[in-house]
């Protein structure tokens, strides 16, 4: 079994201005936020970013990474919207292609299994066609001749997922109540990687979990690394919760360019290292 | 049982929430909003039983508390295409055909005020019965014509699939008129018809007759004080 074990930086080096990518959990929940905030760091630009949002869509914003987001909603959870999107869609500084949840779906499934498009009924009658004039509709070839949207499919550069344990093949598990798009996302792309709270040895991740846990295979993904905490602030349970006062403490940041130039500072300017120390020094 | 004393404002929505879902059998009962879960579990615990109630992440709880079962969000999502779910959901803007938005206030290409999104308001209201909690009723919420149409009315083509009920700090609505335009349906204790139609911004079909919307029995009253809410937060959503 290939050693797919990387460092943070080496994922990072692999993603390039105008790439597309998708960036797995769902709104402040289970983010790979070491690798976003490496990102961010990394002075790329022009980005598709393709998620159920949350603070890695609001982060790569903030740093001037991204051109266009893909998505249904970017929130918070606890906190409904992410101030930094809020922001950048009233200046008008992103491009958006806002689709319905299940429309993400089916358009991650469609690039899952190299289809152009997959149809669905969700979206007829809004203004999601509207306000998204390249999208088509398909009519039903059968008797029934039904009108339906056909989703172009979301296909990906890379993906980029946290889950609790992985080995350094890159077999991945989930410990939480739910696997949000993880897998999808990681089929849909080109390179996918993993970030963990733990490698752990390659043979042992059914002590830790039931095998449906095992949400990714090595199959489906071009490199893994080992990032403790790596889904701060977002959750990661079972190993942690969301840390609520630190994104209360992320959202007053985003109000203003002075703010937010001192929370960068204090908390984004240095490695993964280094924010981690931050957060823990509160 | 002690006697329980008048219904709130906040009980009386609680069990108008919870009136949108009578009848529905084993379908997921999906709430946005303290009132409109506390409604939801309420209707679980009286006359529709088999309801299926999640605890807000992936797990669906049963009237007990306890997990009977596993419904994370891709399954939420196929869940939509099968119909087998009843959607209470929020809404800016509402109009009169009942199009809702929850994307954006303003030209959606740079919104004067960015919201939610449209989220799966789409599919849903293609898909399965959908009805809407507004805790503030105004005429910036109901008016003429919604700015991003997220979730679909009865007039547009295809039309929603069945819009049930509209519940707001002043009454409940309905589209049970011949052209599914809004109705109102009961007007709750202390509020008037005159003053419900001059917090709408489109005009309403108005039976001849407005019934007060209905206040929960003692058991009821009972169930929501010291079994649902017991520490009364329901009356903080009407703020």
């Amino acid at each position: 079994m290939a050693d797919l074990v990387l460092e943070i930086d080496d994922i990072v080096r692999q993603i390039s201005s105008g790439m597309t990518i998708g960036i797995g959990g769902w709104g402040s929940r289970r983010k790979p936020m070491a690798l976003v905030r490496a990102i961010a760091r990394a002075g790329v630009r022009d980005l598709t970013v393709v998620s159920f949002g949350g603070p890695d869509v609001g982060l790569l914003i903030a740093a001037g990474a991204v051109r266009r987001v893909i998505c249904g909603f970017v929130s918070l959870d606890s906190i409904p919207l992410e101030p930094h999107y809020r922001r950048a869609r009233q200046a008008g500084a992103i491009e958006l292609t806002e689709l319905d949840e299940g429309m993400m779906q089916f358009g991650l499934l469609a690039a899952t299994q190299r289809l152009p498009f997959l149809p669905t009924r969700a979206g007829l009658g809004s203004d999601v066609l509207a306000i998204n004039p390249q999208l088509r509709t398909v009519r039903s070839p059968y008797d029934d001749g039904e009108e339906l949207v056909a989703v172009p499919a979301l296909r990906l550069d890379v993906a980029l997922v946290h889950l609790n344990r992985a080995d350094a093949g890159g077999n991945a598990q989930y410990l939480g109540p739910d696997p949000y798009f993880d897998d999808l996302f990681c089929l849909a792309a080109d390179l996918a990687f993993v970030s963990c709270e733990r490698i752990v040895q390659a043979g042992t991740l059914t002590q830790t979990g039931p095998p449906q846990s095992l949400l990714i295979n090595r199959a489906m993904v071009a490199g893994v690394a080992q990032t403790p905490h790596g889904a701060h602030f977002t959750s990661c349970v079972p190993d942690y919760g969301r840390d609520e006062a630190f994104q209360v403490s992320y959202a007053k940041a985003a109000a203003s360019d002075e703010a937010w130039e001192s929370f960068r500072a204090r908390y984004l300017d240095g490695d993964e290292a280094a924010y981690q120390e931050a957060v823990s020094r509160g | 049982m002690a006697e329980q004393g008048p219904a709130s404002l906040a009980e009386i929505c609680i069990l108008a929430c919870a009136e949108a879902w009578r009848g529905d059998g084993a379908i997921l009962a999906s709430p946005m909003g303290l009132i409109p879960s506390l409604g939801a579990r309420l209707a679980r615990l009286t006359f529709s039983p088999e309801l299926l109630v999640t605890d807000g992440e992936a797990m669906l709880l049963d009237a007990e508390g306890k997990v009977e079962g596993w419904l994370p969000y891709r399954d939420v999502l196929r869940l939509v295409g099968t119909g087998r779910r009843h959607m209470m959901m929020g809404a800016a803007q509402l109009d009169r055909y009942g199009n809702q938005n929850i994307s954006a206030i303003g030209d959606w290409a740079r919104p004067k005020a960015q919201l939610l999104g449209v989220r799966g308001a789409p599919g849903n209201t293609i898909n399965h019965p959908v009805s809407y909690w507004v805790p503030k009723h105004s005429p910036r919420v109901f008016v003429d014509h919604v700015d991003v149409v997220s979730g679909i009315g009865y007039d547009r083509n295809p039309p929603a699939f069945e819009l049930r009920r509209v519940v707001t700090d002043k009454a409940v609505l309905d589209f049970e008129t011949p052209d599914h335009s809004m109705r109102l349906r009961s007007v709750h204790p202390g509020a008037t018809k005159e003053e419900v139609l001059s917090l709408t911004g489109f005009p309403l079909t108005v039976p001849a007759e407005v019934p007060v919307t209905p206040e929960p029995t003692e058991a009821g009253l009972a169930l929501i004080r010291e079994r649902l809410d017991p520490a009364g937060l329901a009356a903080g959503e009407l703020r």
